[in-house]
């Protein structure tokens, strides 16, 4: 009988801390998205918690209207898709070949690879070296120097290893050469691994802002996310003048808003439906090697 | 192919076109990934010995002449600027931070979702869970400022109707130590579950059953069952983490800082962005970046090799 109960108020325990966890996670998203769509008097009276007043779209028009922030989101699209191509076509002819025992050199070159993971120059020998490559400003930058990332070679290769070798060998004695193996077995078979690796470097993209702060001056090229950035901290800079008295346009925060869905609900669209294959990409990274 | 290899005996020679004939390829297929890694990992290894000679915008890093103090001037020159003392202290404090507060969490949430017995809720709680870690830390940065605002933001306007005063979260040094740290556990806290859980569902359901026979609660079955079974998760993914105590991020100081609180938020990264790239003190900001390297590999080995000498699995 007093197990029972006790069972009972522990279910009611842990039921009430997810939902508190719950409402952690998405009230700052529902109120961002309520204070996107109130108009800007209402913001300023402090009226707008979760549900929009006196709704209106007037930011997101005002944002679809600006050619600054219809082209950065076209360009970190375009970029992003760019990346994803690039980054995918690298990890698989790295992770791939590595997959074959009977490689010789294998461990070493592993090493070599995974050694970067562990030891790394440092920003500023990169930034130098990027110079020196004359990279600096140019679209490229954004592009090529970190579109293979070890830590996801690593989650693909250990996926393409749980694929059964007998599969190749008999691949093998129908004459079929290793290329030719990858693409009619490995990867039709692979389709979890590719969508989650697609997903962590498109979300890496999408959300990066440091290399273009770093290497890219041009604010033609600038991303999404470092417009987004230079808007929100220069009206948070507003925002600390404001205990001293000045008044900051309503108009702007809404906007403000705005931005950030914009920005954000893209990811919010696709991460949902990726689930079930991030999970098995994210187990298999931590299988050791 | 494969039966006139049987047949005859193979000279080397013909071992080894064999050999090329039938993997070739595959070296073909690695080229580019290890010309990658040459170009833009190990390359930029070479440039470490900026840090140790005079910074010449004119000369390869091989030709420039030697700093002085035996090349050690700017590693001296570090360790005497205040600036990257604090960074320094920064760095480990809101990292150890981090590791105190910020790896329990996860382990508890994985706790907290095993027990949740109701199939869909359990899932949606998941997905909920995980949205943050697709936030970049602009967006949480832009969240913070208008969720966190003295006056307009909803968590002080809550707190006003409470009756308490507005806290300055993101405007006093010592309350801003606290929101990183939390904005840290509230963007990884889920997505962290995922290891554990994988490791949860591997435990063997007769265990339970036997603790159950043996009269063990809820709570009991949790602390000689569940734990015990992902200790080996919970180590190496301990080792990573004491591995990182010196290493930096760079977006999330950057992107949560503002001039009010620089005392506690400038750390190794964004001295280094600030002192480098913006200031152009190459050598400098070079041998800073040398240093939390090397103390990176020192700590992550140290924990590998103690973490072996108790019996544990290590990662190397």
């Amino acid at each position: 009988m007093v197990q029972a109960k006790n069972v009972k108020i522990g279910d009611i325990v842990v039921i009430a801390l997810c939902t508190l966890l719950i409402l952690v996670c998405l009230l700052p998203i529902l109120n961002i998205l309520a204070r996107s769509l109130s108009s800007s008097e209402a913001l300023i009276r402090n009226e707008v918690t979760l549900i929009p007043k006196d709704l209106n779209f007037n930011a997101y028009k005002m944002i679809l209207e600006d050619a600054k922030y219809t082209w950065s989101l076209t360009w970190t699209a375009i970029l992003t898709v760019i990346c994803v191509c690039l980054s995918l076509f690298m990890t698989i002819i790295c992770a791939y070949p590595l997959t074959y025992k009977k490689l010789k050199g294998r461990k070493i070159i592993s090493t070599f690879i995974v050694f970067t993971m562990y030891f790394s120059a440092g920003t500023i020998p990169m930034y130098l070296l990027l110079g020196d490559l004359n990279m600096l400003n140019k679209p490229i930058v954004l592009i090529v120097p970190y579109s293979l990332n070890v830590f996801y070679m690593i989650i693909m290769r250990s996926f393409l290893q749980q694929i059964p070798e007998s599969l190749r060998e008999s691949a093998e004695i129908d004459g079929a050469g290793p290329i030719r193996t990858l693409f009619s077995i490995y990867l039709p078979l692979s389709t979890p691994v590719i969508a989650t690796l697609c997903l962590f470097y498109a979300v890496g993209r999408w959300n990066g802002f440091s290399d273009a702060l770093m290497y890219m001056n041009d604010r033609f090229y600038y991303p999404i996310q470092l417009l987004l950035y230079n808007i929100i901290r220069s009206i948070s800079d507003i925002e600390i003048t404001t205990q001293e008295g000045f008044s900051p346009p309503g108009l702007t925060e809404s906007l403000k808003a705005a931005t950030i869905m914009f920005a954000t609900i893209p990811i919010l669209i696709i991460y949902p439906g990726l689930q079930k294959y991030f999970i098995t990409g994210v187990t298999l990274g931590a299988i050791k090697e | 192919m494969k039966s006139t290899g049987l047949l005859t005996v193979p000279s080397k020679k013909r071992k080894f076109s064999d050999y090329m004939h039938r993997y070739g390829t595959l070296y073909l297929l690695l080229a580019l990934p290890v010309i990658y890694f040459i170009i833009f990992k190990y390359i930029p290894m070479t440039y470490i010995q900026i840090a140790f000679k005079k910074y010449n915008i004119f000369k390869t890093p091989w030709e420039m002449p030697f700093a002085d103090k035996n090349g050690f001037e700017y590693f001296i020159k570090a360790f005497a600027n205040r600036d990257f003392l604090y960074a320094l202290r920064n760095t480990l404090m809101l990292n150890l931070l981090d590791l105190i507060i910020g790896f329990p969490a996860p382990i508890l949430l994985a706790i907290l979702l095993n027990e949740l017995k109701i199939r869909w809720f359990k899932r949606f709680t998941q997905t909920v869970a995980y949205m943050p870690h697709f936030l970049s830390w602009v967006i949480i940065a832009g969240l913070a400022l208008q969720l966190l605002a003295p006056t307009t933001g909803l968590v002080n306007i809550v707190l006003n109707n409470l009756g308490f005063e507005s806290v300055p979260f993101l405007n006093k040094s010592e309350n801003w130590v606290m929101t990183y740290i939390f904005l840290g556990i509230w963007q990884s806290i889920g997505w962290n579950t995922i290891i554990y859980l994988a490791a949860i569902s591997g435990i063997n359901p007769e265990l339970y059953e036997a603790a159950e026979l043996d009269g063990a609660g809820r709570i009991r079955k949790i602390i000689h069952v569940t734990l015990p079974s992902i200790r080996p998760t919970i180590i190496i993914l301990l080792i990573l983490s004491l591995g990182r105590i010196l290493g930096s991020e760079f977006d999330r100081p950057y992107a949560l800082t503002n001039p009010l609180v620089l005392d506690v938020s400038n750390v190794i990264a964004t001295f280094v962005y600030t002192y480098g790239i913006r200031g152009l003190q190459f050598a400098l900001t070079t041998a800073v970046g040398l240093f939390q390297s090397v103390v990176c590999v020192i700590f992550l080995l140290s924990a590998n090799y103690i973490s072996k000498k108790f019996g544990e699995s290590g990662i190397i």
